[in-house]
């Protein structure tokens, strides 16, 4: 499809626009609906248009197998993180209270950097599993 | 301040492990973190066991949500023995899994095995730990999808058909769960078990409530693989690699069968699932059947890890017989059982691993004469098979003793007969392999193999003789097992 | 009540055996893995139906509103989603797999080819 010009314009303008309503839905999941998981979905719903649209060996160049990977993993670290060290504080696994002397400013920041984790990670296992899937074709 | 922290450890140690090992390159590496992972959850598990025998109850509240609200974790006698089991049989099969997985999976995807199974483990452990319907179904799936992935693994392409089927009837099962969870959410609007247990003895005649319990009995029955429901043991068992079938058939079905005892008693009470559901019936007469169809079956196949399998359909029979009697007794013989059959089937899975290492095979006619040629490994898989059978002094005897005095308690004699009919079929499966083994000479053009590696013979006779233990010294296992029983009869 | 009123456990019921039946019923494995994504799909419906409160409004906190519908459902399900998701996934990873080992995803031929070994 990359021979297509109107398909590759549409898109390269499509992205960032895409990307940006990821990210909002992700900072904004605080106040209003959204979330990491929602998040994460859209964020990996422009790559995989980018993959369809310039193939995926493309998208294999801008995001690499081994950094999905690393990024997976990072996310849930992220997440795991946050509860160990509430735990290292002295409170429960996940009590965002202890995060900051105010228990409201201790769960903002504990909500925020779970749902963070959890949109890194499902917009990285998005990805792969599209690149796994379609990438499949290509390898000897 | 640690010790309070303990029952959150215990999951979430291997949890945070699991993406730690998925950066690790070196399948070396990821070996060692993960055996290192699973000790202190030993650790963990045997702390958690000495403070529940001397409290009671230990109580975790997840995120500093009190309990009807957020999830608790809830440790009794009851699952820290179950704890125990997983983290102690996971500790000894990652102990063989080092050089056993390295000939069956490829370099490069050994760090993506261990992190499966770090997954798996974190999923078993809290199923067995948690206190909340709905967070037992969260942790069922991440187990059973780890599994899918370790049975997958396997050195044939038939292990990709069985994790397959394994999925299909998996998710399955896993589903009627998830039913069931949402129906009991429907009817009590609470998922904490300790709330649902004192919200349901009021609504015994809810019909929502009783198909609630259907869909968890057989939901579970398709987990823990319940005669008629055990189609995808044994092909799962058979293709697995060696570790994994150990792992798995040591320890999945077992958490299964804590969880099914741990509705039945706790949560909905003997008094609903014996009196109001027929279910008396419905686990005699499968119990009955697994025992005797498994172990019928498992004399005829030509493959020893899929006699095995079969095997381990007929000890869920026995479970099943113990958990039927609905009293104190039958359930220490359940659980007492859960102990000891995962130390012979752990055993005699890595002894059966021991001749896949050095044979490349299971086939029962390609292991003639390997008594001679491998005496250390077929000596194991010998005594694992006198303790499947029951013969005093080893781990099993306890089991069927302990059995065939609660079956007596109620006076139903002719469940005796059964398990005795069932030892002694036993005793026909495990001849036919000590006949091959001593009895017959090694094969032409299959006379280069030696005995297994001091690595693998060392873990697989550390279960071996765990049997040997349990069948002299019963302070763990029994005693154990007797006061989980009553806790969960008399609480 | 009558038995339409409670037409969301029909559509529940009606697409759980759809679900089952072509997973029992199909020889194809990307067929049985789709009867699965259905059966799993009821099962949401079932706990995000039993979630809404009659006249209850989106449960977010506003002034003026006192009724609000039960968000717990939806959150146990988005776990659901998830894990749904995952099965989904390593269902057809493990088809792909068995594609390339068998050169045939059909169930029946699966079990000639390995009858023959």
């Amino acid at each position: 499809m990359r021979d297509n010009p109107v398909l590759r314009v549409v898109t390269k303008i499509a992205i960032p626009l895409i990307l940006l309503f990821a990210l909002y839905v992700q900072f904004h999941g605080d106040y209003g609906p959204g979330g990491g998981f929602q998040a994460g979905v859209i964020f990996a719903a422009a790559f995989i248009l980018y993959a369809l649209v310039f193939g995926t060996r493309a998208a294999r160049t801008v995001v690499p197998p081994a950094v999905l990977r690393t990024v997976t993993a990072l996310g849930l670290i992220l997440f795991a993180g946050v509860g160990t060290v509430s735990q290292l504080l002295g409170s429960q696994f996940l009590d965002y209270d202890a995060l900051a002397d105010n228990p409201l400013h201790g769960q903002h920041i504990g909500i925020f950097l779970v749902e963070l984790g959890v949109g890194i990670t499902v917009a990285a296992v998005m990805i792969t599993l599209f690149l796994a899937f379609a990438g499949r074709q290509d390898e000897p | 301040m640690i010790l309070n922290q303990l029952p959150a450890l215990q999951v979430t140690l291997p949890l945070i492990a699991a993406p730690l090992c998925l950066l690790l390159r070196s399948g070396r590496a990821a070996w060692l973190l993960c055996v290192t992972v699973s000790t202190i959850a030993l650790g963990i598990a045997l702390l958690l066991l000495d403070e529940a025998l001397e409290k009671g109850l230990i109580v975790y509240d997840f995120g500093g949500w009190a309990a009807p609200w957020g999830i608790e974790y809830r440790v009794d006698v009851v699952n820290a023995f179950v704890l125990m089991i997983v983290s102690g049989i996971s500790t000894s099969v990652l102990l063989f899994a080092r050089i056993s997985a390295a000939s069956e999976i490829d370099d490069d995807r050994q760090s993506l095995f261990y992190t499966a199974w770090l997954l798996c483990l974190t999923g078993l452990l809290g199923m067995a730990i948690t206190g909340d319907a709905f967070n037992l179904f969260v942790f069922l799936e991440i187990s059973s999808l780890s599994s899918y992935v370790l049975i997958a693994m396997g050195p044939d392409r038939r292990a990709l058909t069985a994790s397959y089927q394994y999925l299909i009837m998996g998710t399955i099962g896993a589903t009627f769960i998830l039913i069931a969870v949402g129906l009991l959410y429907l009817v009590t609007g609470t998922l904490n078990m300790a709330d649902l247990a004192g919200r349901i003895p009021d609504l015994a005649d809810n019909r929502t409530l009783r198909a609630a319990f259907a869909f968890l009995t057989v939901g579970m029955g398709l987990k823990l693989a319940l005669f008629p429901l055990h189609l995808w043991l044994p092909n799962a068992y058979t293709y697995a690699p060696s570790a994994v079938t150990a792992f798995l058939a040591a320890t999945a079905t077992k958490v299964a069968v804590y969880a099914l005892a741990r509705f039945m008693f706790s949560v909905f009470g003997t008094a609903f699932a014996f009196d109001s559901m027929p279910l008396q019936l419905i686990l005699v007469v499968l119990g009955t059947a697994a025992v005797l169809s498994g172990s019928t079956i498992a004399i005829f196949q030509h493959n020893v890890k899929r006699m095995l399998a079969y095997s381990s359909v007929a000890q869920i029979g026995y479970l099943m017989l113990g958990l039927s009697l609905a009293t104190a007794a039958g359930l220490t013989a359940t659980l007492v059982h859960l102990f000891n059959h995962a130390l012979m089937k752990g055993g005699l899975f890595l002894a059966v691993g021991c001749m896949a290492y050095r044979l490349g095979t299971t086939r029962l006619a390609d292991l003639a004469g390997i008594g001679f040629r491998m005496p250390w490994t077929t000596a194991a898989f010998v005594i694992g098979g006198l303790s499947l059978i029951g013969l005093p002094l080893t781990a099993g005897f306890i089991s069927k003793w302990v059995l065939v005095q609660a079956v007596l308690e109620n006076g139903w004699w002719p469940l005796v007969v059964v398990i005795v009919v069932g030892a002694l079929l036993a005793v026909i499966y495990i001849w036919r392999i000590v006949e091959t083994a001593y009895f017959r000479t090694v094969s032409e053009g299959r006379d280069d193999f030696v005995e297994a590696p001091l690595a693998l013979l060392l873990p697989t006779w550390l279960l071996i003789g765990a049997n040997i233990y349990f069948g002299i010294h019963t302070d763990l296992s029994l005693n154990v097992a007797r006061l989980a029983a009553d806790f969960l009869t008399g609480g | 009540m009558n038995a339409l009123g409670l037409y969301n456990y029909w559509i529940v019921i009606f697409l759980m055996m759809t679900g089952f039946y072509v997973v029992i019923a199909s020889g194809n494995l990307v067929k049985k893995i789709i009867g699965l994504n259905l059966f799993q799909a009821s099962v949401f419906i079932l706990y995000i139906s039993a979630g809404k409160v009659s006249g209850g409004s989106a449960p977010i906190l506003r002034e003026g509103i006192e009724s609000y519908s039960n968000p717990l459902p939806h959150v146990l399900i988005l776990t659901a989603i998830v894990v749904g998701v995952a099965t989904t996934a390593l269902g057809l990873a493990l088809v792909v797999r068995i594609r390339e080992a068998y050169g045939t995803a059909e169930e029946d031929e699966i079990h000639r080819q390995d009858e023959s070994l």
